[in-house]
């Protein structure tokens, strides 16, 4: 009965996008057709298909690399982006000091700093992760410090009553109660690894030997070759909604246990 | 020694910085093994003096003892129950319980596991819950039985003291009803202290032995009805022409207290 419903929900769902799926392949067949497009501006439908086809173990070991450095660079922020809230739960003083910096960092456009990493980190995957990294910070630290400074009152009342440790109101309070707001947190930012990690693979100076998804964009654009950009294209996005689609499932596996709606 | 009050307030004050004051030269002394309701009018800072009761607020001027000392530094086991239940979503019911034994002032005598799940059970069974109900969270559970389990965390460390603040009022007639006639039995089977804040006056006659009416904020406390009816008391006690008599006492007192101006 469950399975069963699981299907029909799976179907219900998927089965309009794909049918929206159809008819833009279809229209962008036909116009392409109708108006001649030369493939260097935008390839047939077709032609990407047998691009993906064609390449699909370069495509495979691009979007493997890129996978792993996006990973990489996701659960650094996890790590990192939750320690930092610990200390801004833990002083008024950290959070005001630390937060226009990290603000700074978020809004710094991410193409200009790339570049830098790379000077500094050298070329190859540490640096990508490291784009990754950065990019992905900002959301989990404000998620994570919000939920863990807006505890309920009573409740630190009652840790107070009960002589708590800080320690102690943390590790029983603040970090669980914190959980659905990183989880927040990490939705968006998992989104933006993804982008981190091919936008530091345009400027890593990856080479014939060992390339991710954004080397394979940048060169395929260098040699006009669209077919195989847009297969890389769709890889990335498939990437990301990936990513993206396996953090709601944990998310609403671990919320719905906690709470009535999510 | 006995003649002793367990709660002694003298003069109490209370303003946080720069605030108009909240309490104003409040006398009160709770007997030990007494049941005290506080009633008045929104405001008044009723809640307030539960909290300096507990020790969670500082007092501005006058003193409070609980037996004898700053309830700060009083090693009286005291136990709090709010007005909304305040159970953590990812705990399990008995996981709820067990919380304030494992806080360094919850722990008491049970200090190895077997005590504590022993001590778990009894006050899932005193507050009415089945053992079936210990693995389930709070989301499972109605309005009703989510304030049971948090009756229960604060019978769980043996209380020698409990405040509670107005921990029916979000609930349904019936419901509040059913709840303040088990109340009434625990403190007749345990006889702790008690100190319940309400704005029922129904539910402050029927379960206490002394009502103090409470006047607007500033808040002092403007007279005393003893409630002289026996224990355990009935729940067709609420029907009897004398409780009638004493809630309406309590009713006028009332009233003047929120009309008298500040």
């Amino acid at each position: 009965m469950r399975l069963h419903s699981f299907l029909r929900a799976v179907v219900q769902n998927a089965v309009p996008p794909l049918i929206l799926g159809l008819v833009i392949i279809v229209t962008w067949h036909a116009l392409v057709t109708i108006f001649e497009t030369p493939k260097y501006l935008v390839p047939l439908p077709g032609a990407v298909w047998e691009a993906a086809i064609v390449h699909f173990k370069k495509l495979a070991i691009a979007t493997r690399l890129t996978a792993l450095a996006t990973l990489c660079g996701f659960a650094a922020s996890l790590l990192v982006g939750t320690v930092i809230a610990f200390a801004f739960s833990q002083s008024r003083f950290a959070r005001l000091a630390g937060y226009p910096y990290f603000l700074f960092l978020q809004t710094v456009p991410i193409v200009a700093i790339a570049p830098l990493i790379i000077n500094w980190f050298g070329n190859g995957f540490q640096s990508v992760v490291l784009v990754a990294f950065i990019i992905s910070l900002f959301p989990i630290i404000t998620n994570a410090t919000s939920g863990m400074v807006s505890v309920d009152p009573d409740l630190l009342d009652l840790f107070q009553l009960h002589k708590a440790s800080r320690w102690q109101v943390w590790v029983k309070l603040r970090l669980p109660a914190s959980v659905p707001h990183i989880i927040t947190g990490a939705r968006t930012s998992s989104g933006l690894a993804v982008i981190g990690a091919i936008v530091g693979e345009f400027f890593a100076g990856y080479g014939r030997d060992q390339f991710g998804l954004g080397y394979l964009i940048l060169s395929s654009s260098d040699y006009m070759r669209m077919d195989q950009l847009f297969a890389a294209m769709i890889a990335s996005a498939m990437l990301g909604l990936a990513i993206f689609g396996t953090m709601g499932f944990l998310s609403s596996t671990v919320l719905s246990r906690w709470y009535d709606h999510e | 020694m006995t003649d002793s009050p367990l709660i002694d307030c003298r003069q109490l004050a209370m303003s946080y910085d720069g605030t108009e004051p909240i309490l104003r030269d409040v006398n009160l002394s709770v007997a030990e093994g007494e049941f005290v309701s506080l009633v008045g009018p929104s405001g008044c800072g009723k809640s307030t003096l539960l909290r300096l009761v507990a020790g969670l607020r500082e007092v501005s001027s006058g003193s409070i003892k609980t037996r004898g000392t700053e309830p700060g530094e009083s090693s009286l086991r005291t136990a709090f129950v709010f007005q909304d239940p305040n159970l953590l979503p990812w705990r399990t019911v008995a996981g709820n319980i067990r919380l304030p034994l494992e806080l360094p002032s919850g722990c008491g005598e049970a200090s190895t596991k077997s005590d504590r799940g022993k001590l778990i059970e009894e006050s899932l069974k005193l507050i009415g819950l089945s053992p079936e109900d210990a693995t389930k969270r709070p989301r499972q559970l109605s309005g009703g039985m989510r304030m049971r389990v948090s009756l229960a965390r604060a019978l769980v460390t043996e209380p020698e003291l409990l405040l509670l603040d107005e921990p029916f009022a979000a609930l349904d007639d019936i419901l509040r009803q059913q709840l303040n006639e088990e109340l009434q039995r625990i403190w007749w089977e345990k006889r702790w202290t008690g100190i319940f804040v309400t704005h029922n006056v129904a539910e402050a006659v029927f379960l206490s032995q002394r009502v103090l009416v409470m006047s607007r904020r500033p808040g002092t406390i403007l007279g005393e009805i003893v409630v002289p009816f026996e224990y355990p008391r009935k729940p067709e006690l609420r029907a009897d022409a004398s409780f009638a008599k004493l809630t309406g006492e309590v009713s006028t007192l009332l009233r003047t207290a929120a009309e008298e101006a500040a």
